[in-house]
């Protein structure tokens, strides 16, 4: 297998865009995650009934197939971008739902009674220390969401869409395996560079965690 | 000014946790409430600031029902302190302090520079306030939390065995710092503890519980080591009562001579006439020269120490102003045992 280093001079361009949009409909899914997440795992969090049914459709959405998933959206949202957000953001919840409800419940009890001690009221406390507080372990799950999504977005090729997963079909096609390389090359590139722009946000956000031992 | 009225407290387990309790807490006193656990003294303690909710009775604080203010804003005019400091780990100390002052709206830097200025006041240095709660020692995180409840400048403070958590040493300190903090600010403070010494040494008023949430009996420690109401009560405060007894009056009114010459053991001081150990031939013991404002039990520990059954007095300055006897001190402690009891 030989690299076609003039293929690649060639399409800087075209691989410019396809790594943006990849990485676009990553976020967009990670960030609609954690939007959706975030709500539910509060409920799970607060009314303990309602805990194993959430967390158990979370893992049920899981273990459907992505390709399936892409095909069941189609007759709702067609080949659009939407399609491939919608089916990458289902499977961010069931990480990101499952880290916040457990980041939140190890934010120490005697931490959310000092809170309302002094006088805090409850949306206060959950904004101001339990969520700040549950901040790692949610983080935690941020970067398996979007890892995972990084590498999922591939399969959206399908239909249409795919970021850098469009460089394998064109590979593959036309027997000619430069495309593949740049294409696998970019996502891992991607993700290692997503996970350590994360790992930063966190060291920002929690400035308490730093010296620690 | 905290008046519980016929409280009674029964949770949805079932067990009554205080049982139909009236006790008023005076205005600028500290009550301190002791018990064994399960007494129901920390649920009582709960109830003021609204933590746990009364079964039935009424709970006034400066005259207001408790029950019939916003609870979110009656926590905040109350200043509470929680075992092992409950401080929040995310938030400098500074911020930690400033906790409430920004809940009543008086913005970051106002709230900040009030932090700062209470910081000073327990005994920490500025450079503290910086730092996060996990990089100070346990007793500094207790010092954080008294602070934090005196930001807001509440007229009331709640204790809930603050210093429980702390080696025996450090709440010795602890204990000192909250009496002379609290003959500046005159607050009403309302403690929780088990330990019967803790309340002898802070108490102006001690309430004692008995599990199944009664309230057994209240008075001053005097009072209570005196006269204990039952067999509960003398029980609880142990068998050496009749010395803790002591170690709440003063030496000042025992007689003291000048000290004697020509004994097997002399006294000896220095230039500036301290003294220094007691001297006989080769031989020395340490003598610890005490002051009038000493406790009779450190005075009746001293002369069983000393090999002349003396102490020695000394003035603020720590210079000699005399010796008492073993005979007088124990004559002394006798009566004030005795005055104790039967006062009315």
């Amino acid at each position: 297998m030989t690299i076609d280093w003039s293929w690649i001079g060639d399409h800087t361009d075209d691989l410019a865009t396809l790594t943006v949009s990849h990485l676009q409909a990553a976020l967009s899914a990670v960030l609609l995650g954690v939007l959706i997440s975030l709500p539910l795992a509060v409920v799970a969090h607060r009314v303990r009934p309602l805990r194993g049914f959430l967390l158990g459709i979370s893992n049920v959405l899981f273990t459907i197939p992505s390709i399936a998933i892409f095909v069941l959206l189609l007759p709702v949202s067609g080949l659009t971008r939407t399609t491939t957000v919608i089916g990458l953001t289902v499977y961010t919840l069931v990480v990101l739902l499952r880290n916040t409800v457990e980041g939140l419940d190890s934010v120490p009890a005697k931490t959310k009674e000092a809170a309302k001690a002094m006088g805090t009221r409850p949306l206060r406390t959950l904004l101001t220390v339990e969520l700040p507080l549950a901040l790692p372990v949610i983080m935690a799950g941020v970067r398996i969401a979007t890892v995972m999504s990084i590498s999922l977005v591939s399969v959206a090729t399908y239909i249409g869409d795919g970021g850098l997963g469009q460089l394998f079909t064109d590979g593959f096609q036309r027997d000619f395996p430069t495309p593949v390389v740049a294409g696998v090359v970019l996502t891992i590139l991607l993700a290692v560079v997503a996970d350590a722009a994360l790992v930063a946000v966190q060291y920002v956000l929690t400035p308490w965690q730093r010296r620690r031992a | 000014m905290i008046q519980f009225d016929a409280v009674h407290k029964r949770f949805p387990n079932g067990t009554t946790a205080v049982h139909d309790l009236t006790l008023n807490m005076a205005e600028g006193g500290v009550t301190v409430l002791v018990g064994s656990s399960g007494c129901g003294k920390t649920t009582t303690l709960r109830m003021i600031n609204r933590m746990v909710e009364p079964t039935s009775g009424t709970i006034r604080v400066g005259g207001k029902d408790v029950t019939r203010q916003d609870a979110a804003e009656l926590r905040r005019s109350i200043g509470y302190v929680i075992q092992q400091a409950g401080l929040f780990p995310h938030r400098t100390v500074l911020d930690n302090i400033a906790t409430v002052p920004l809940l009543l709206g008086h913005g970051r830097r106002k709230a900040r520079a009030r932090a700062a200025e209470l910081l000073e006041t327990v005994g920490l240095t500025a450079e503290a306030g910086k730092r996060y709660p996990h990089q100070l020692s346990g007793g500094q995180q207790q010092r954080v939390g008294v602070a934090r409840a005196l930001a807001a400048d509440p007229p009331v403070l709640l204790m809930d065995e603050p210093f429980g958590a702390v080696d025996p040493v450090v709440r010795a300190q602890l204990q000192d710092e909250l009496l002379r903090l609290q003959r500046e600010l005159s607050k009403t403070i309302v403690f929780v503890t088990h330990d019967i010494d803790e309340a002898v040494r802070l108490g102006d008023r001690i309430a004692i519980f008995r599990t199944g949430g009664h309230l057994v009996q209240c008075a001053s420690p005097t009072e209570l080591l005196a006269r204990p109401a039952d067999d509960f009560v003398a029980d609880f405060l142990g068998a050496e009562r009749g010395l803790k007894l002591l170690s709440l009056k003063t030496l000042a009114a025992v007689p003291q001579g000048p000290a004697p010459e020509g004994g097997p053991w002399d006294l000896v001081l220095d230039a500036a006439n301290k003294p220094l150990h007691w001297a006989s031939g080769d031989a020395e013991l340490p003598v610890r020269p005490l002051k009038d404002d000493d406790s009779l039990l450190s005075a009746l520990n001293e002369s069983i120490a000393s090999p002349t059954g003396l102490i020695a007095r000394v003035d603020a300055d720590g210079v000699l102003t005399g010796v008492s006897s073993r005979d007088d001190i124990h004559q002394h402690a006798g009566q004030a045992h005795t005055e104790a009891r039967v006062a009315a």
